[in-house]
């Protein structure tokens, strides 16, 4: 079939990729070719995991995250990859439509407090965040990416369509791909950002049903939405990348993951007690792994006990993982083995606080804000902070501001520890109204220990009055910035790529042992734009029409209005009196 | 229910797919029965009517278009974040956990409305988002929301009028969209709505007349807004006995909530509707069947087919190993060339400003002058 997407042919009800038995019985007749493709049958095999960071403030940090990992290539020439299995077909027939060679979308509701909480695992900002890599086979990349928006959107019921090129980017140095390849043309990378994409039940539902064993099985059974959407931080994931085969890394492999970060309050979800557990953050308790899943594990983070708090159950297994710069110990519980489950048949976690600790202060951290009064000006501040105490490390930051504030870059200022810095590079996209916004990026050198801010002045535009949106008085939201470094580790990160490293110290790729890479996002600002009053279209008909009304009424009036005498109605009586006088030729009654 | 009934069921017939008893799924591949439902202020109207109702009788998630202009489930108000109750007492939650929402936010707007009902979307819109309904389905719309003597507003900005409604059926009917219509309002002064229609096989039911308010049946003191609308409650009361074999017609859909409970009148009208409204069966819009053909011949499943272990192709060649992209390599970002633009034709306006100078040049100078240049 011509139709490598197959969208007019498919049931929506297909959304997890299943073949059906009418496809089974098309394939048998075609079944001998196939063997000899070896991208027909290829392996996949599917890891899930759960780890549970206790924070310091009493809240509590689960971050679920699924892979899928398929030897097959979907961009290869004369090969139709019709079979799949774990992995989802609706997203298999998006990226060998659209000649995707990575994509990463979140949505995420509510802001990642770093101070508080450290680093996550990964980051996202508020909102919906879309970015793309194309292949380098793509001659329309503007047309790839707008109809990939509009398949995303209905697959994850969000108004992605809401994308186009007013709120596009292409950045010139940011977002260098996760995964394997070696050329890195600009041209080919798409970022977007939507910071005012409300995440609710319809996103998580369609996630959920891109997991092999759906919500039925293993660490999915979780995923409730009644408890997941009463956090102070919710961000669910999908990454897909070509990655690493095997540790030789001669061949690749597609790799989709799911990612879940959520983090309970402890005041609002916890009642104020510090003591968790998986029931009551899930209001489930594990029962069963997921049976297609190879591995199945909850990690708990064990760093900082026994002064922090108390887990039950016990258990032998322990595991060292060195993610984001510090070495860490974990407690596993494997889901595999039927042992982990106890008498009862489901684990539950209990972890219950003892004491207060000291968190480890993040290296890097950014705020941002508006300053300014009145709606007319306003100046951006981003403001990045190096708690190194004697490293400096260089940061790129990436800005894209909406066209409707206009950005004067001449006023553009980077101070560290009052003096200026200034930056090694800087690529400037001027916003063109209606069409581009603006892209600013910086390579800047942060000192140890200090506070780097970054000032701009803008302008706000007044927008056409079919351009305000249904409620202009919220404001306009503007995306966050991203601030992407190398920071300095404290210990030496692992470079060898291990098979059974666990999934979140293998997201991002190492390549030197002394640093590792980190992703902040700042703030999204919320702006107000001088707002027009739109019931004047209505006032202005109706003072209008009355002025011309009464004016040109009054003018034509005087011109054409001629005064007759009218002659007062006489009584009957006299009436037939005025008929007989005029018979006889006699003067007539008044 | 039992077996015999479900299948003596004397719905609309299409030639389905043949099924053995050994599968579990039923696969759909043909529309039946489409509903769409959009909903303007008041939100537990259409997610009660789709949660409870309308996905018990049968029609799938990929046969709905829900539209939902507020976010209310996760607002940051709602003391319960994805929850949306329609009863005062909680029990049910009508959001659910497997609600999809199609349009929702800004997207709803009375251009996209009218789009998905005539089909005139963008070539690059996604299944879910359209109507995907041919001349054989049966379609139900249902709208709540404030409205007025003919019409209806969307987002507290734009409003639908009762004759953009009336000519966009009389579009999807010459597109042949729909085999019969079912509408159903529930705004202020509803049956304003109706009153334009003229085209055949639709019927309209409205919860009150020109010059009536509908009114609201419960508040919630919690969150300081109403759950349902009167109308919407008492017809949802009904449907709750509605099964998939019922046999309760449309005349007994228009005795619904009459005005002792309602205190507005609702109306109903069936004139361009062919056929009688007592012969018409509820199930016929608000539940869908499949049919189904058994078979008592056994199948054999083919064994799957056994993956290679190794490519066929890598052996032979030796390739090296990929590596991973540098994420921040400073010393190439500082270095960086200036991206090379895409070379573009000349925009329009540069194009006929050059134009224009070539035309006085040529009437200046001449067209036999031209050899001195060239």
């Amino acid at each position: 079939d011509s139709d490598p997407v197959g969208f007019d042919s498919l049931d929506l009800n297909e959304r997890r990729g299943r073949s059906t038995d009418a496809e089974l019985d098309r394939r048998d007749g075609t079944r001998t070719s196939e063997a000899l493709t070896p991208a027909a049958a290829a392996r996949d095999e599917f890891q899930e995991e759960l780890v549970i960071r206790p924070l310091h403030s009493g809240d509590i940090y689960a971050s679920f995250q699924f892979r899928t990992l398929w030897d097959t290539d979907f961009l290869q020439e004369g090969q139709k990859v019709s079979h799949y299995r774990l992995f989802p077909k609706s997203l298999g027939q998006v990226l060998s439509k659209f000649s995707v060679r990575e994509l990463h979308i979140s949505f995420t509701q509510g802001f990642w407090r770093t101070m508080q909480w450290g680093q996550p695992f990964i980051p996202s900002p508020p909102g919906a965040e879309l970015w793309v890599w194309f292949h380098d086979t793509v001659s329309d990349v503007d047309g790839n990416w707008k109809e990939l928006t509009n398949v995303l959107s209905g697959i994850f019921c969000a108004s992605l369509n809401f994308i186009d090129l007013t709120n596009t980017v292409q950045p010139s140095a940011s977002f260098k791909p996760l995964g394997l390849g070696n050329a890195t043309d600009h041209r080919f990378l798409r970022y977007a950002t939507l910071p005012r994409e409300i995440v609710c039940t319809e996103n998580l539902t369609p996630w959920k049903k891109l997991l092999p064993c759906g919500s039925k099985a293993g660490l999915a059974v979780l995923l409730k939405s009644e408890k997941l959407f009463h956090s102070s931080f919710h961000s669910q994931a999908v990454h897909i990348r070509p990655v690493c085969q095997d540790e030789q890394c001669t061949s690749k492999a597609w790799e989709l993951r799911q990612t879940l970060n959520v983090v309970f309050d402890l005041y609002t979800a916890g009642q104020g007690k510090k003591e968790w557990s998986l029931f009551k953050m899930f209001s489930r308790t594990l029962t069963e792994a997921c049976p297609l899943a190879t591995s199945s594990k909850v990690y708990v983070d064990i760093t900082d006990n026994p002064e922090l708090f108390e887990l039950s159950p016990a258990t032998p297994l322990l595991s060292q993982a060195v993610v984001l710069g510090d070495r860490r110990t974990y407690s596993v519980f494997d889901l595999t083995r039927a042992e982990t489950f106890g008498q009862l048949r489901s684990l539950n976690l209990l972890l219950r606080w003892k004491g207060d600790g000291e968190m480890l202060r993040p290296l890097l951290h950014a705020e941002r804000y508006v300053a300014g009064f009145g709606l007319q000006t306003g100046e951006i501040h981003t403001v990045i902070y190096n708690n190194h105490p004697y490293r400096a490390f260089p940061v790129l930051l990436m800005d894209s501001v909406p066209w409707y504030l206009q950005l004067y870059i001449h006023t553009l200022t980077v101070t560290s520890k009052s003096r200026d810095n200034k930056p090694s590079y800087i690529h400037y996209q001027p916003a063109k109204d209606r069409h581009r916004p603006h892209l600013l990026e910086m390579l800047i050198q942060l000192p140890p220990h200090s506070m780097t801010e970054v000032t701009v002045q803008f302008e706000r535009a007044l927008l056409k009055w079919t351009e305000y949106t249904p409620d202009p008085n919220h404001g306009f939201y503007v995306g966050s910035s991203v601030v992407s470094a190398l920071v300095p580790s404290m210990v030496a990160m692992n470079t060898n790529f291990t098979q059974d490293q666990p999934l979140f110290s293998s997201f991002v790729p190492v390549k030197e042992e002394s640093s590792y890479f980190v992703r902040v996002y700042t703030e999204p600002l919320l702006v107000n734009l001088p707002t027009p009053d739109f019931s004047m279209p209505y006032n202005v008909i109706c003072l209008t029409c009355t002025v011309v009304a009464v004016g040109y009424g009054s003018f034509y009036n005087l011109l054409t209005r001629t005064f007759q005498v009218d002659e007062p109605s006489l009584p009957l009586a006299k009436r037939l009196a005025n008929l007989i006088r005029r018979i006889r030729g006699v003067p007539l009654l008044t | 229910m039992e077996l015999r009934e479900f299948i003596n069921f004397p719905g609309l017939t299409f030639p389905g797919l043949k099924i053995t008893l050994l599968k579990p799924d039923i696969f759909f591949k043909q529309w039946y029965s489409w509903y769409s439902k959009i909903h303007s202020s008041h939100l537990e109207s259409p997610l009660e009517v789709f949660h409870n109702h309308v996905y018990r009788l049968g029609i799938p998630d990929s046969h709905i278009v829900l539209m939902l202009a507020d976010d209310m489930a996760c607002n940051y108000r709602n003391p319960k974040p994805a929850t949306v109750f329609s009863h005062k007492n909680m029990e049910l939650n009508v959001y659910g956990d497997d609600v999809e929402v199609d349009y929702r936010g800004y997207e709803v707007t009375v251009e996209n409305f009218l789009r998905v009902l005539t089909g005139r979307l963008p070539p690059s819109t996604p299944r879910s988002k359209r109507l995907l309904s041919d001349d054989r389905s049966n379609i139900l719309i249902y709208l709540t929301g404030h409205g007025g003597n003919g019409f209806l507003k969307f987002q507290d900005s734009e409003e639908i009028s009762n004759m953009e409604l009336a000519d966009a059926f009389e579009q999807m009917w010459q597109k042949r969209r729909y085999n019969e219509l079912l509408f159903i309002i529930d705004t202020c002064q509803g049956a304003s709505m109706y009153e334009r229609f003229y085209s055949p096989n639709l019927m309209a039911l409205a919860s009150s007349q020109v010059g009536e308010d509908s009114l609201s049946h419960q508040p919630d003191l919690g969150i300081g807004v109403h759950l349902m609308d009167k109308y919407t409650f008492y017809l949802l009361e009904f449907l709750e006995e509605v099964h998939p074999a019922s046999q309760a017609n449309m005349n007994d859909l228009f005795k619904v909530c009459p005005q002792s409970q309602c205190v507005s009148t609702p109306g109903h009208r069936t004139d361009l509707f062919q056929r009688d409204p007592g012969s018409v069966l509820i199930t016929d819009f608000f539940g869908s069947v499949r049919k189904v053909e058994i078979t008592k011949d056994t199948i054999n499943l083919t064994s799957p087919v056994e993956p290679p272990i190794k490519r066929s192709g890598s052996s032979d060649i030796q390739i090296e190993s990929l590596t991973y992209v540098d994420q921040l390599p400073v010393a190439e970002i500082i270095h960086q060339k200036p991206k090379q633009k895409d070379w573009h034709p000349p925009d329009g306006f540069i194009l006929g400003l050059w134009t224009l100078i070539l035309l006085v040049f040529f009437q200046t100078y001449g067209i036999k002058h031209l050899k001195h240049i060239f």
